[in-house]
């Protein structure tokens, strides 16, 4: 690890005072900065400690709820309005790391995770994201984990969060906090698709900082769900993830969400599916159709190819599911 | 404001790159929290910090300022062992032992997550306010612990049998 300055933030302004130094980075509970300091994949010169900024979970005044960034993922998950009124978070971060890296990570540092790409982090091999310009040892390499839908010839890692994949579907937004103020953007146009510019990643600013994540308030009709499919029954990452919210009247689709996980840079927000849906029957033959849409535009590498069906299929498979006589969401998990 | 480490007060490191399972071991004599991959992989260096579990190789020592940190080695007074540890010798959860103090640990986490009624990523109905730690239950809620000898059935039964005595007393 190279050195660096530590210093804990006691309000937002004073983080986003700290931010400004320079190659300064905002530290959450560390499960992965940390990790990929001590690989030296990142050097910081300054760490700005934010757990002590708000970690509030509260309704807020529009029905929905406002999440404080340095909130513990295992506190979001646990909290009774999510378990309530949004059980496909608490689903989807229960999904995710182990209960000990959930104690300790935020809901900021989640949504900024980087990529599990193993030559992201093997210095030893070429990397765009990691060290712009020199090229990407993954295009040809063991690349059954990555991308999919939305990747470029210079970068096909994927992001690894399944919070975030629950967010995107949920309409969540993103409170940021800067050197030229506040302002607000949705989840799912949060973080970039890798272009020519894979080390751009989201679209922070120099110096912003994550203040909160806001929820809409729920569809008191729509049913939802998150699945995950890996390698092992848990403490994995998710070679495909699926968000899914679903609102049926009278056989028809009134409203649908869905967003997908482990596919691209990016909680991919399928809004071909969507389109496709919308308004038609709630038949397996409709999903059906939807994911094929949606997948119409995918680029498998040579390990990946799997993930093209197995995204389709688990697209189905929840939806039949949601659109069944199947008793709450969570039983679909 | 210092660390407590198993109710003694201990000086923070100078340097913020030491992680809180480096002041353990390498400061403070307290070999018992174990190294085992030091990237978050593997749970061989769980610790408790104010009752929750965590691991300690991804924590720097610097962010747990004043909080208070309990280890294998603090889980009884003088002597004896914790009943835990007993089930694990009694069940056969060990073999080489290295990943056990963080098995431990991290069990007595999940009592306390289970004894407040917090879900897991098998729990069917998120709205429930009791869980009933089954074997899948359990199982789940020690996926962050691996075990290189395979001694998981024996680390399960010691842990379920634990748990079934607290419930009983």
């Amino acid at each position: 690890m190279t050195p660096f300055s530590y210093a804990r933030a006691r309000d937002t302004t004073e983080a986003v005072q700290l931010g400004a130094q320079d190659r300064a980075k905002y530290l959450g509970g560390g499960t992965n900065l940390v990790d990929l300091m001590r690989e030296t994949v990142e050097r910081p010169a300054a760490l700005v400690d934010v757990t002590g900024l708000s970690s509030l979970i509260a309704e807020s005044d529009d029905g929905g709820l406002l999440i404080g960034a340095a909130a513990k993922n295992a506190a979001v998950a646990e909290h009774h309005a999510v378990r309530r009124r949004y059980p496909m978070l608490a689903q989807a971060i229960l999904a995710g790391a182990s209960a000990q890296i959930r104690n300790m990570a935020t809901v900021g540092g989640n949504i900024l995770q980087r990529t599990r790409c193993t030559y992201f982090y093997d210095d030893g091999s070429r990397c765009n994201k990691r060290a712009p310009g020199e090229g990407c040892d993954a295009l040809d390499g063991f690349n059954r984990i990555h991308a999919v839908l939305g990747a470029s010839s210079a970068c096909v890692a994927t992001h690894p969060s399944d919070m975030c994949v629950a967010l995107a579907a949920l309409d969540a937004t993103v409170h940021l906090q800067g050197p030229s103020g506040v302002r607000i953007v949705p989840l799912k146009d949060f973080h970039t698709l890798p272009g020519a510019h894979p080390e751009i990643e989201t679209v922070l600013q120099a110096g912003e900082l994550i203040t909160a994540v806001a929820l809409p308030p729920p569809s008191v009709k729509a049913r939802s769900a998150y699945r995950k499919v890996r390698d092992r029954a848990s403490y994995a990452f998710a070679l495909v993830s699926i968000a899914a919210v679903l609102e049926i009247e009278e056989g028809a689709v009134k409203d649908v969400r869905l967003a997908l996980g482990g596919v691209a840079a990016k909680p991919w927000r399928a809004s071909k599916a969507e389109a496709a849906l919308r308004g038609g029957p709630a038949t397996e033959q409709a999903f059906l159709a939807a994911a094929e849409a949606e997948l119409a535009d995918a680029a498998p590498l040579h390990e990946n190819g799997f993930k093209v069906e197995l995204a389709k299929r688990t697209m189905v498979a929840v939806l039949s599911g949601l659109a069944g006589d199947v008793g709450p969401a969570g039983d679909l998990a | 404001m210092p660390i407590r480490i198993n109710g003694t007060e201990a000086e923070l490191p100078a340097d913020p790159r030491v992680s809180l399972l480096d002041l353990l071991r390498e400061t403070l004599n307290l070999p018992g929290t174990k190294k085992g991959c030091n990237q978050g992989a593997c749970g061989a260096c769980t610790v408790l910090v104010d009752g929750e579990r965590i691991l300690s190789c991804l924590a720097l020592a610097v962010q747990y300022e004043g909080r208070d940190v309990v280890t294998i080695e603090g889980l009884t007074g003088e002597g004896g062992l914790h009943p835990l540890q007993k089930a694990f010798i009694e069940h056969d959860g060990l073999q080489c032992g290295y990943c056990t103090p963080g098995q431990i640990c991290s069990a007595l986490g999940l009592f306390a997550e289970v004894a407040r009624g917090a879900p897991s990523g098998v729990t069917a109905d998120l709205s429930a306010e009791t869980v009933v730690l089954t074997h899948d239950e359990l199982r789940e809620r020690m996926s962050g612990n691996l075990c290189r000898c395979g001694a998981h059935n024996g680390i399960v039964a010691a842990i379920a049998e634990t748990y079934a005595a607290g419930r009983a007393a």
